[in-house]
């Protein structure tokens, strides 16, 4: 049996793409697998672990949990589209290097979109509010320590008051 | 950890959601996804159709006047707890809602979805309950107001017919000399809770003229007890008066162990988190009165 397949617009990270995808194609598949973009990782894959967050229209979004056909015509940002436009990483992905806010490096995708949007939500947020912020995300490497340090580093990076390591 | 394949519709107008939705016996709605598509991915679930209601007009409204709240069926959570109005309002709407799930969810989970998900092991249901609110639903016979009271009927069982599309939700205003209270217990924060507990205390006087709490978690559907018997009688809130407060509730509840607690264990939080919610829900009457 062949599937029926949806016409799908996305802007991801600025670039405009059109796929033809399944009814029951997961955002997260259609980002790896149609557009190639594989910085966006797939954990448990029921919502839980936070590693497939992506912005949708600016708002963090499990990406496991949207199929790509209801997400048409939205905007996404993937961890790909962080990094700014020399190259160079961005002001959280630098903040995780400065901190050692990763290991293994696999949930570290999900982390930096999640706190990209917290921090402009929030951009000067408490410890508690740190914390908070990445509630939602699994890690299971670094104990949380050193990412909750480039939570308050990435604020810094952000303010323009860090000093340069 | 893939959903199987199923036909899709995503209609532009609700009369053509409710054909959608008629026209297939084993069609479901889709809204936010959250507690949906995890169901699909691991097959505990696998209907033939979805209907997208996502691009349906006017539905994501939060509207408060004196009476209550108005939730539309694609407000997501985040924008009801976001709304200062609702807020006021009715308090025990954002009290309930930053216990849902995490803040990634919420951006994308709709709180009429989560309604009538009816799960017994959510908040909003509760609350729901608790407030006596009510949800509007549209299908091919019209639209109807079922009562939160008639709404669930058992563990992810609501009493929407089939081909019925739940369009907006109302939470009545907090009332006068009225306060709420919401605390839960979660092995996790933002997991499920092993036990939540919503409260409202109404007080005539220095007197407690109602108590009620609504329980999450330790029934099949939730549960709205009335607690005023075992507080009416005392003119403070003793621990005493709490804790029989505590033993009433659960002589109505029926807890169930499983691998996260032990049916005893789940006794034990009704007891505490019955005595918790309902001196944070009596303080709260209390400041309400003095800062009217």
């Amino acid at each position: 049996m062949t599937e029926e397949l949806h016409e799908v617009h996305l802007v991801v990270n600025g670039v405009p793409h059109d796929v033809a995808v399944p009814a029951r194609r997961l955002l997260s598949d259609a980002l790896r697998h149609d557009l190639g973009l594989t910085g966006t990782h797939v954990g448990c894959e029921h919502g839980v672990c936070g590693s497939c967050t992506v912005l949708l229209d600016g708002a963090p979004v499990r990406s496991c949990l949207l199929f790509a056909v209801t997400a048409s015509g939205s905007a996404v940002t993937t961890v790909e589209g962080l990094t700014d436009a020399d190259g160079s990483l961005g002001p959280v992905q630098q903040a995780f290097k400065d901190c050692h806010g990763l290991q293994c490096g696999f949930c570290t995708p999900g982390f930096l979109t999640t706190i990209t949007a917290g921090l402009r939500d929030n951009p000067c947020p408490t410890h508690d509010e740190a914390r908070e912020m990445i509630a939602g995300n699994l890690c299971r490497c670094t104990g949380y320590q050193n990412i909750v340090s480039a939570v308050e580093r990435a604020a810094e990076l952000i303010a323009g008051t860090g000093e340069s390591v | 950890m893939k959903p199987a394949p199923f036909a899709y519709a995503r209609p532009t107008d609700l009369a053509s959601a409710v054909e959608a939705l008629a026209g297939n016996a084993d069609a479901k709605v889709l809204a936010g996804g959250q507690s949906l598509v995890p169901l699909l991915s691991m097959r505990l679930a696998a209907p033939a159709m979805l209907v997208d209601i996502n691009r349906l007009p006017d539905l994501d409204h939060v509207t408060s006047d004196a009476s209550g709240v108005r939730v539309g069926a694609l407000a997501r959570h985040a924008a009801v707890l976001a709304d200062d109005e609702a807020r006021r309002i009715q308090p025990l709407l954002a009290l309930a809602l930053a216990n849902v799930a995490h803040a990634t969810i919420r951006n994308r989970g709709t709180t009429v979805g989560s309604l009538v998900h009816a799960d017994a092991a959510a908040e909003m249901p509760v609350v729901l309950c608790l407030l006596g609110g009510s949800v509007d639903v549209v299908g091919p016979r019209g639209r109807r107001t079922v009562a939160a009271a008639d709404l669930f009927l058992g563990p992810l069982e609501s009493s929407l017919a089939h081909d019925e599309i739940a369009v907006e939700a109302f939470f009545p205003a907090l009332a006068a000399h009225t306060g709420v209270a919401f605390r839960e217990v979660a092995r996790r924060h933002g997991d499920y809770a092993l036990c939540g507990v919503a409260g409202l205390v109404r007080l005539e006087g220095p007197r407690i003229a109602e108590a009620r709490a609504g329980y999450l978690s330790v029934s099949d559907v939730p549960t709205v007890i009335d607690l005023t018997p075992a507080l009416s009688s005392s003119e403070s809130l003793s621990d005493e008066a709490l804790a029989a407060a505590g033993e009433l509730a659960l002589a109505a509840l029926d807890p169930q162990g499983d691998i996260h607690g032990t049916a005893a264990y789940r006794a034990q939080l009704v007891r505490a988190l019955t005595a918790r919610t309902l001196r944070a829900a009596y303080d709260d009457a209390g400041r309400r009165r003095e800062q009217p």
